[in-house]
């Protein structure tokens, strides 16, 4: 067995897989299928200071190998969350990243300081396309992404990931902004901006009318993302999109990334995330292998 | 869990009537509750469909339609494939009767809404009375099973080419017109059915339980995009939270 623990931005994780913010609630629904700490981390859904309603339904719309979604942060706030779920939480030997959204920078500076030193890291979630305000419109600007970074860095009491988006024209510089505004690590990629149509009522699938892309179809956008961010940045970078299986996650690795994270593909399989843990570990051992982070941004280019 | 088909039938244009068998899931299967079943095919994620009936504590019955990629997937699968089905899921309705209970309870469906229907009324203590409605004669189904199990059982088609001519709530209407003593009230269909069936329901201070569809993902209530709108504003899971819920606490317009 190789040796897959990584460390995050001094956080150490007993193996790099965690969970797509969003796909996993609180982790009360999947640990009826597996327990919690076979995990490297759990990332949680977004938080907000107050409850969110989020977006009306139809919240999801199928896609060629993939989903629309726009649940729209649906989430019944920090204080909730504190008192009725990490308790329970806690029980589990496994890290836990807080993912944080507001509406304005004073609503994700309140998020840090509502959660303070209860939580392992905090994800700033400034890329979800579902939301009218705050959202992908910070993270589509390079000054807005150092400044909402430096403003909650300054308030958050663990580590803190700042989740891209991939809505932009040249992702490096959404990573040089955030490092520049004293991130400790990244994460990517959130959501493709997307619509799909009936063509028979001739109205968006989605109530919302548009959604985040996710699941296997986005995997090659990811994946190059991850490596671009790796060549620009000396962040750790948790790379997400579209994984299914060892094989998808062991691109990412290649391609830069020191974790991964499983969202969609959890959807359709309880046990991905576990699954994908195992097939890491295979490809590790048999390569010869001794540890994950052997293989971290060991792509070789052609030419 | 893979669970093997073990009889397919067609009976009618597009509707597929299976049973599979796994007794794991058969002996805590609830009417009311589905199954999520990974079709194969181009489609991607699980379609919940719901469980129509529960035989020997072995064997799960379901019915559905072919409606897009996914159901057409599954209509291809052949008798002794393995299907892979997570389940039984959501909470289903609450059909102990109460000793003290005057008048009887009404099970009213409408189109696909009929199927989960049956097991319930199977599982009923006193036998209940049944309203059903259908587009047209080609689209009836079940009725003869229903009669084995109904007290009484009532028919409506939007063309009158079988029952009565209209909505199945104008039976549930006349029927409360006549003076009938009701109970409690059950309901599976078009979402304009039941929300006509909750007001109907209110009006008439009768308990009302309603089993509601939606677009779904995981199907176990972790990433919250069936949700319904409830009369307190609140949105709910469609999969763990229901699919059964209190019709009079549900907004149908939400």
């Amino acid at each position: 067995m190789a040796d897959l623990s990584v460390n995050i931005a001094g956080v150490e994780w007993k193996n790099p897989v965690t969970t797509g913010s969003g796909t996993f609630g609180f982790g009360r629904e999947y640990a009826e299928f597996f327990d919690l700490s076979n995990l490297g981390a759990v990332c949680l859904k977004a938080l907000s200071a107050k409850p969110r309603l989020g977006n009306r339904s139809p919240r999801i719309a199928e896609t060629e190998k993939g989903i629309l979604n726009s649940v729209g942060l649906q989430n019944p706030g920090a204080e909730y969350f504190i008192e009725n779920e990490l308790p329970w939480l806690r029980k589990f030997d496994v890290k836990l990243i807080a993912n944080l959204c507001g509406s304005t920078i004073d609503d994700y500076v309140e998020v840090a300081e509502i959660l303070g030193d209860k939580i392992d890291m905090f994800e700033l979630n400034i890329s979800c396309p579902n939301v009218k305000e705050g959202g992908m419109a910070f993270g589509t600007n390079t000054k807005m992404v150092e400044e909402i970074t430096s403003r909650v860095k300054s308030a958050a009491k663990a580590p803190l990931i700042v989740k891209l988006s991939p809505n932009v024209t040249d992702i490096t510089e959404m990573a040089r902004a955030a490092e520049a505004g004293g991130a400790d690590a990244l994460s990517l990629i959130n959501t493709l901006l997307g619509m799909k149509i009936d063509i028979h009522t001739k109205r968006p699938v989605l109530y919302n009318n548009m959604g985040g892309l996710s699941g296997p179809c986005v995997k090659p956008v990811a994946v190059r993302m991850v490596y671009q961010v790796r060549n620009a940045v000396k962040l750790p970078i948790i790379g997400m999109g579209g994984i299914t299986n060892g094989a998808d996650a062991i691109e990412f690795f290649l391609a830069g990334a020191d974790a991964v994270a499983v969202g969609t593909a959890g959807i359709v399989d309880p046990y991905a995330w576990i699954r994908v843990r195992n097939e890491i570990n295979e490809y590790l051992d048999k390569e010869g292998y001794k540890s994950i982070r052997d293989i971290v941004g060991k792509v070789e280019l052609n030419g | 869990m893979l669970c093997e088909l073990i009889s397919k039938a067609q009976p009618s244009e597009g509707v597929f009537d299976y049973t599979i068998e796994c007794h794991q899931m058969a002996i805590k299967a609830k009417p009311g509750q589905f199954l999520h079943i990974l079709c194969g095919g181009d489609s991607y994620l699980r379609r919940p469909i719901s469980i129509c009936d529960v035989i020997d504590n072995r064997l799960i019955r379901f019915i559905f339609q072919v409606k897009g990629e996914g159901t057409k997937a599954l209509s291809r699968a052949k008798v002794g494939e393995r299907l892979d089905v997570l389940g039984p899921l959501g909470n289903g309705f609450d059909y102990q009767q109460k000793a003290e209970q005057e008048g009887d309870c009404v099970l009213i469906g409408g189109g696909i809404g009929i199927y989960p229907l049956l097991g319930l009324a199977r599982r009923m203590k006193d036998k209940p009375v049944v309203m059903l409605g259908f587009r047209n004669t080609d689209s009836m189904l079940l009725t003869g099973e229903f009669s084995v199990v109904a007290r009484s059982l009532y028919v409506s088609s939007d063309d009158g080419s079988v029952g009565v001519e209209g909505n199945v709530t104008d039976i549930l209407k006349h029927s409360l017109s006549m003076g009938s003593k009701i109970s409690k009230i059950y309901t599976c269909g078009p979402k304009p059915m039941m929300k006509a069936v909750a007001e109907i329901a209110r009006e008439n201070n009768i308990a009302c339980e309603a089993s509601l569809e939606e677009r779904m993902g995981c199907g176990v209530g972790a990433c919250v995009t069936c949700t319904c709108t409830m009369t307190d504003g609140s949105r709910k899971r469609v999969c763990k939270d229901g699919p059964v819920f209190n019709a009079l606490e549900v907004d149908f317009d939400g």
